[in-house]
């Protein structure tokens, strides 16, 4: 049976897109047939980060509207055949987006995938409620930083009174992924810990995603980083989190300090 | 971090600045050039449906945006053999668009 997640944070910058392509790819990876969806109306960047904007044809607003069919408008991805990618619209018009539309497209993907990753825009407006509303699961990105927890608190009351399952009287899944985490910078007490932010929201932990140069490399070159950087450690936390969401138990990692030789010769922080 | 990923981590920057000048250029040109190629598959596809019958779910539109040339490709699914297809289209208003085969 397909599974649809939503990849939401309420604050935006946090990682998002790159933990929706990321997670997809990684999906995919396992043989999963996987469709990634930008809800960010104009302003779409999964395409971007996925390096199929330059294919781009039609979107998510003209499947909704009629416009084309659902098949015209999702671009298969080239390094991974069970990975598609259906863009959102450049449009400004923010109200193109109908709720009875999007529950017709959200139903046929989810007779032809067995995950639909649906990318939230920031915010709690129309977008980001349309791309939570039929979530089996939720993926919360949270930064360890004020503002960020405590948008995702927000998020997560969304979440259990705005969805379909919650108007139903079920419940949803929710996972917290803790990205952009820097173990130097935490140890040291600048930054909030794991513990401080799993105390605060009391969501299950899906992984920790640490800060790397890698994610950023691989936005660049329009390449999710597990596909692009394979041993990296960002990418060992994304690929631990998909086989969470598969339903595996799996060991989890705490990103320590570590550093390289090089990088002691350069001055540099690495996570390892 | 070894040596070679130090070198090569120099040169993602550069691509993304070109990945951004194509995007740009074009999307700074048209904004909803999406509407334009559902106009274009429509009339595409009124020309050849007055000869040939196709299936609307069997046409994909491709596009590749280049910085110098961008390639649209339309594939249309045609069922049967196109010339068995033309002819009986086109008997009752014409000849035949093509010569019938010879066996």
């Amino acid at each position: 049976m397909a599974r649809v997640v939503v990849v939401t944070s309420g604050k935006g910058g946090v990682g998002k897109t790159t933990s929706t392509a990321a997670l997809g790819a990684a999906l995919a990876q396992a043989g999963e047939h996987v469709v990634v969806v930008d809800f960010d109306v104009g302003l779409r960047n999964l395409d971007l980060v996925m390096g199929a904007e330059r294919r781009v044809v039609f979107d998510l607003i003209n499947v909704v509207q009629g416009d084309a069919k659902l098949h015209q408008a999702l671009i298969r991805d080239k390094r991974i055949e069970t990975l598609s990618l259906l863009p959102a619209s450049q449009t400004r018009d923010k109200d193109a987006l109908k709720p009875e539309g999007v529950a017709k497209v959200i139903a046929e993907l989810r007779e032809k995938f067995d995950w639909v990753i649906c990318d939230s825009p920031a915010g709690i407006e129309r977008g980001a409620t349309l791309a939570m509303r039929h979530a089996d699961i939720a993926v919360v990105v949270t930064n360890p930083e004020v503002s960020s927890v405590r948008d995702s608190d927000r998020i997560i009351g969304l979440l259990d009174s705005k969805t379909e399952r919650a108007e139903r009287g079920e419940r949803i899944d929710k996972h917290l992924l803790l990205a952009r985490y820097d173990a130097v910078r935490a140890t040291r007490g600048e930054m909030l810990k794991v513990e401080d932010v799993l105390e605060i929201l009391s969501i299950p932990l899906l992984g920790i995603i640490p800060e790397s140069e890698d994610v950023l490399r691989a936005s660049n070159l329009g390449v999710p980083v597990t596909l692009n950087s394979p041993a990296s450690a960002p990418t060992r936390a994304y690929l631990d989190a998909a086989r969470r969401l598969r339903g595996e138990t799996v060991v989890m990692t705490f990103p320590s300090q570590k550093r390289s030789l090089i990088s002691r010769l350069l001055g540099r922080k690495a996570i390892a | 971090m070894n040596l070679f990923s130090f070198f090569r981590r120099r040169r993602s920057a550069p691509v993304a600045r070109e990945r951004l000048q194509v995007l740009l250029s074009h999307e700074r040109g048209n904004g909803g050039d999406s509407e334009l190629l559902a106009v274009l598959r429509d009339e595409i596809l009124r020309v050849i449906s007055a000869h040939l019958t196709i299936d609307d779910d069997k046409v994909q539109v491709k596009l590749e945006r280049g910085q110098a040339v961008s390639l649209l490709e339309i594939d249309i699914e045609v069922p049967g053999r196109l010339d068995q297809q033309i002819r009986k289209r086109r008997r009752p208003t014409g000849p035949p668009l093509l010569p019938a085969p010879s066996t």
